[in-house]
């Protein structure tokens, strides 16, 4: 039963493309491009204006070269930029007026859109190629006053709070893949709670690439106001496709006073087949500002796909005694790579950051680590504790550490562990004389080294994510 | 500066008697500085140094040219009475006086002729600028089987009112099958404001030992970087303790090549720094073939506004399986405008290995120094004691006795 269940699950899953009609822009990039993707959402004025700012600074800014992972160089001028559902030029009001072909895309994916079939009562917002394509449980929230929509629909219904927030974390000048989302972004979830309000269900936005040639560039922004609470799980996947395809999205978290935020990402894009041909550049851009007293942010990330992973969930710590977390299990097997890790930038007073990082290669692939914790001068009595353990498969595949560790306060502690080693033959050994293959034996293993990041998953996903480990190490024992 | 370079260069090439072969080396090192210049904060091994800034800051305009044709006056370099020793003493990037007294003649081989360059990858600007001005290096050949009775004690020292700006020195070591060597490392600046670099080379045979102690506890002004480029064969160990200290700025950089199985490496180190000292150490352990071992220790105490820095590197190649490599840097900040950056790396492409790293870096424990007080030591003594402990550690890890007594002296650290 299992075999067939493995079998089944060994080619990536999630790999069909839907047959959709799709309005495109025209390829390339330029000023028309952007011109064209904001006239087709309606968006006001000062986005346009913000829009082609964020494209002047993109001219001067380099692409950058430091990462561990290299990859051919990107024909920015070969892509498109803007790609949607023909039969959404006019959006549907409702969920039954939705293209059933994308239902049915989502309902393969395991998504339901169908409000009323929801029983453990999870918000969905769906991404699919450039727009935003269903927003589910709306009412129920809107009662509370929380505000879950798409971002082009916040721009027209919510413009004064996108304004006074868009760019506060990640601003317009950041590096390159920042700066070329701030230009070209197209859709992506908005969020905000208001004070006092602790958000009643998870939110979720599941984002996946469907046409050829596009490159995904979303953009999220979340607000936790004074004294709120939410939690939100991103999930990603594409289809299969032989050219590499580039994901630059942009999430920025703002917490105020006595805020928390909880940011979970199962990110499982196509990783490209066993001889690495293909799959996804994800080259995201997360940030969250603790920017209240006693605020917190937690990221809690589980990479398997993609062929290269890069990107570095990072808290600042503003506030006085705000905390940042930073979770992560990062897998790679055959070709993939990651270069993943967060930063911990603490400039308030008696701020607290804590880092878990375990990462896993097999086959050929390759995984870094790479983190920063700085503690500023003014940031008295802050406290930082960091542990990243790596596990190798294989003398075919590489497993760094690269942590950066700055103190500027002597009352402030920093303590940093890492360790990097292979499964222990006596662990399989036990496993494997109670009836275990060996395949399972691993997954098991490697649950049980993951099992400190799991458990920070909300349930659903933690048994998606539990299962998604086992399915990414397939074929690498042995 | 740059015509300042190429005029110095030239005057370098015109004023000493160098053979064809040598002239040609002086210059492709010389272009290759040209180019680069000095390293600065934009490479990623000197991001929390960025020395172009430094010499800047501290000496303004550098000149590179070196006579090395002048006597130096050596009589008046105060020598250690601790122990008895051999003697290696450079003046100026000058080496003016080598004397193995207490050693067999026929064990030890000197040549001073320049040879063919041992690192063949680009190491860092520094190198290219050493090998263009630094005078006819030496290098020094332990032959088989045979130990040093007593250590070589090199004296890096500088004239009270030196004209050279910049001194370059440069030494090669050759440790023969079963050889051993115990090398110290002194500094005693007489002059400020200057910038020296030093580069040394080791060939390490079969079963030898070096061990390598770098003290630099004088106070100065100058800015120092040193390069130890060490190769190891089967079954070497080499021991390098760096004490830094003293100087305005200094950077200590480690290149260990475990190339021969059951091949070892160890770097200890202390940073004792106070004032607007910046120091730093940066390693480069390669495990590069099966069952080696390394560890590395690094612990520091910072005064008022200095700074420190720790790079560590393990490399781990994929044929390197059974590597056992460590690293571990802890530091206490006793000044609320003392830094401490670290960068502890692990790059691993094999398996079976066991690698770690921990760093840690925050204030004393207000716990230990309460329970002190209250058995009646005042703060500063307790501070003290906390402190000597702290490095004992670390000088623990010497393994030749003599010397950990002298080191334990100079840091004021009993047992």
């Amino acid at each position: 039963m299992r075999d067939k269940q493995i079998e089944d699950l060994k080619d990536y899953k999630y790999g069909f493309s839907t047959d959709i009609e799709s309005i495109k822009a025209p390829k390339g990039l330029n000023e028309d491009v952007i011109k064209f993707i904001s006239n087709i959402k309606k968006e006001p004025k000062w986005l346009l204006d913000w829009r082609l700012k964020a494209f002047e600074r993109l001219k001067v800014l380099k692409e950058p070269d430091w990462q561990k992972p290299k990859y051919p160089k990107i024909d920015y001028q070969d892509l498109y930029y803007y790609s949607a559902p023909k039969s959404f030029k006019d959006k549907p009001k409702s969920l039954d007026e939705l293209d059933p072909k994308l239902i049915e895309t989502y309902q393969k994916l395991g998504i339901p859109l169908n409000e009323q079939k929801r029983l453990n009562g999870i918000a969905v917002d769906a991404v699919f190629d450039s727009v935003s394509v269903a927003t589910t449980f709306k009412e129920s929230l809107t009662k509370q006053g929380i505000i879950f929509c798409s971002i082009s629909e916040a721009v027209q219904k919510h413009p004064e709070l996108v304004k006074k927030y868009l760019g506060t974390v990640i601003p317009l000048t950041d590096h390159f893949f920042a700066t070329l989302n701030s230009a070209v972004f197209t859709d992506g979830s908005f969020v905000y709670i208001p004070p006092g309000v602790r958000c009643p269900m998870e939110l979720s936005t599941y984002f996946r690439i469907n046409a050829s040639d596009t490159g995904q560039f979303e953009r999220t922004l979340i607000i936790a106001d004074k004294g709120s609470y939410v939690s939100y799980l991103e999930g990603c996947t594409a289809p299969m496709r032989d050219e590499n395809q580039l994901h630059a999205a942009n999430v920025e978290l703002i917490a105020l006073d006595d805020a928390e935020i909880k940011y979970s990402t199962v990110q499982n894009w196509y990783p490209g087949d066993k001889d690495g041909k293909g799959g996804i550049y994800n080259f995201v851009t997360k940030r969250g500002l603790c920017k209240g007293k006693n605020s917190k942010i937690s990221w809690t990330q589980v990479e398997t796909g993609s062929a290269i992973t890069w990107k570095y969930p990072s808290c600042i710590l503003k506030g006085d005694n705000s905390i940042g977390e930073f979770y992560s299990i990062a897998i790679t097997n055959n070709h993939q790579k990651a270069d993943t890790g967060t930063k911990m930038i603490h400039l308030g007073k008696n701020t607290k950051s804590k880092i878990i990082s375990k990462g896993i290669s097999a086959g050929f692939s390759d995984m870094t680590y790479r983190g920063l914790v700085d503690i500023s001068p003014n940031a008295t009595n802050s406290n930082n504790f960091t542990q990243c353990d790596s596990l190798l498969m294989g003398n075919k595949c590489g497993a760094h550490t690269v942590p950066y560790i700055k103190n500027k306060n002597s009352d402030s502690n920093i303590a940093h562990e890492a360790t990097t080693s292979k499964i222990s033959e006596e662990q399989l050994h036990y496993c494997q004389q109670r009836g275990l293959n060996p395949e399972e034996a691993v997954g098991l293993i490697v649950n049980g080294f993951c099992k400190e990041v799991l458990q920070q998953l909300p349930m659903e996903f933690a048994v998606e994510a539990q299962k998604l480990v086992g399915i990414s190490l397939e074929g690498s024992v042995g | 500066m740059e015509d300042q370079l190429k005029t110095d260069f030239e005057k370098n090439l015109r004023d000493f008697s160098y053979s064809d072969q040598e002239k040609k080396f002086k210059k492709n090192n010389f272009n290759v500085f040209l180019e680069q210049g000095f390293p600065n904060r934009k490479l990623e091994n000197w991001k929390f140094s960025d020395l172009n800034q430094i010499i800047k800051n501290n000496i303004g305009e550098l000149t590179f040219y070196n006579d090395y044709s002048k006597e130096n006056q050596i009589d008046k370099i105060e020598l250690i009475n601790e122990l008895e020793h051999n003697k290696l003493i450079i003046v100026d990037g000058k080496i003016e006086k080598i004397d193995f007294k207490f050693e067999d003649k026929d064990k030890i081989e000197v040549l001073a002729e320049q040879g063919e360059e041992i690192i063949k990858k680009n190491i860092n600007s520094l190198i290219n600028l050493n090998n263009a001005f630094s005078n006819k290096f030496c290098k020094i050949i332990i032959k088989k089987n045979y130990s040093l009775k007593k250590p070589l004690v090199v004296y890096h020292s500088t004239n009270k009112d030196t004209k050279f700006k910049n001194t370059n020195s440069r030494i090669d070591f050759k440790l023969e099958e079963n050889a051993c060597l115990k090398l110290i490392d002194i500094f005693k600046d007489n002059s400020e404001k200057n910038f020296i670099n030093i580069y040394y080379n080791f060939e390490l045979d079969k079963s030898s030992i070096l061990k390598n102690y770098k003290i630099d506890r004088s106070i100065n002004n100058n800015i120092k970087y040193s390069y130890n480029n060490i190769k190891q064969e089967a079954n070497s160990v080499s021991e390098t303790f760096i004490l830094s200290s003293g100087s305005k700025f200094f950077k200590n950089e480690i290149n260990c090549d475990l190339i021969g199985q059951h091949s070892s490496a160890f770097v200890n180190g202390i940073f004792d720094l106070d004032d607007e000292n910046h120091h730093e150490i940066k390693s480069n352990i390669n495990h590069l073939i099966e069952n080696t071992k390394s560890y590395q220790l690094i612990k520091s105490v910072l005064e008022k506004k200095s700074k420190a820095v720790y790079q560590g590197k393990i490399f781990v190649s994929s044929e390197a399986q059974k590597t056992d490599g460590y690293q571990l840097s802890n530091a206490i900040l006793l000044s609320e405008n003392s830094e401490f950056n670290a960068k502890p790396e692990l790059e691993i492409y094999a398996d079976d290995v066991k690698c770690s790293h921990g760093s840690s870096s925050g204030s004393l424990d207000e716990n230990s120094i309460f329970y002190l007080m209250s058995r009646g030591l005042n703060y500063k003594e307790a501070k003290k004691l906390l402190i000597n402990g702290f490095l004992l550690d670390v000088i623990e890890k010497i393994t030749d006795e003599e010397i950990k007594n002298l080191i334990k002296n100079l840091l004021g650290v009993k047992e």
